[in-house]
């Protein structure tokens, strides 16, 4: 299994644009001791009997890597969900898109750790290709009152010159670390 | 830090093209591809990414281009790392946490020398694409 929430997500976004999708949202929310995330894509979709295979994890559609005969992807998500107490929620239509949701209770003795946020934002938005991707991030402080920041992949990627070189990256992480920093 | 805003990403980011053409690299790029399948994840793949992110940021390499990809093939040598530059030939390396991908820089990118201990072949050709 991975890590940190961070991993998951990660691994589930990368899912999403090898799934051809040009727009992604994601949304990570911590709130009331309780984390939740929501992915949604316009890629390729599945119908329900992919989705119900790519549940098990000795399944893979060999697209990607012919011969191969394990799926780890989602079935990591679920076995972390299940060890906490959580729950997991996928649809998907094929020629459409796919909605993950998932949601845990962050203070579980089984629940992973956040792991790093700004690397994984940085990850999500350096997928190659053309896509478009909303990332919303919000946070309950201290007096229970919610923060929360936006990032969106063409504004970044224009105000940069482009997300390619390492100094353009660099710069993303001091960008988003800042932001992380004001809602901490 | 004080929150950054777009307008100021934008100036920053113009402030350090102005530097690089002055110090004018030339164009000899150099890429470096980490593996960030579910098997490169598991095994610490972004610890990897991120020092290499941040050393060629630190280190004002302005000719790095960080880049990632899926899976190559080599789970059990995750996480796995090329590196394609002018002067060396083109190079995978395997079981590259944190402490090997600052070698590979202080070594590979500015010693061009190769790690001789991490480099790994690729794998069988129904999974590697050419």
């Amino acid at each position: 299994m991975h890590a940190s929430l961070a991993d998951i997500l990660s691994d589930l976004v990368q899912n999403s644009i090898e799934a051809g999708a040009t727009f992604v949202q994601v949304e990570l929310t911590e709130e009331d001791s309780q984390v939740f995330f929501r992915i949604q894509d316009n890629g390729c979709g599945m119908d329900e009997e992919t989705l119900r295979r790519a549940e098990d994890p000795f399944w893979s559609d060999g697209k990607k890597h012919p011969g191969r005969r394990v799926g780890l992807g989602i079935p990591f998500l679920r076995q972390t969900a299940e060890q906490c107490e959580g729950q997991v929620e996928i649809h998907s239509v094929l020629g459409k898109g796919t909605e993950v949701k998932a949601q845990w209770p962050q203070n579980h003795l089984d629940a992973p750790p956040l792991g790093d946020i700004v690397l994984l934002w940085v990850l999500c938005l350096t997928f190659e290709g053309g896509y478009g991707m909303n990332i919303r991030r919000t946070r309950q402080g201290g007096q229970g009152t919610s923060q929360s920041y936006a990032i969106d992949r063409v504004e970044v990627s224009e105000a940069l010159g482009g997300l390619d070189d390492a100094g353009a990256l660099g710069l993303l992480r001091e960008y988003i670390t800042s932001l992380e920093e004001e809602i901490g | 830090m004080a929150k950054m805003t777009l307008e100021s990403l934008r100036k920053l980011r113009v402030e350090q093209k102005e530097a690089i053409e002055r110090r004018d690299t030339g164009d000899k790029s150099i890429h470096i591809i980490v593996g960030m399948g579910t098997c490169g994840i598991a095994a610490g793949a972004k610890e990897a990414l991120n020092v290499f992110l941040g050393e060629a940021y630190t280190r004002k390499m302005t000719n790095v281009v960080v880049k990632q990809t899926g899976c190559m093939g080599l789970c059990h040598a995750e996480p796995t790392v090329e590196v394609k530059m002018d002067g060396m030939p083109d190079t995978l390396y395997g079981k590259v946490d944190a402490d090997v991908a600052k070698k590979i820089v202080e070594q590979h990118l500015l010693g061009g020398k190769l790690v001789n201990e991490h480099v790994f072949d690729y794998p069988a050709r129904d999974i590697h694409k050419e």
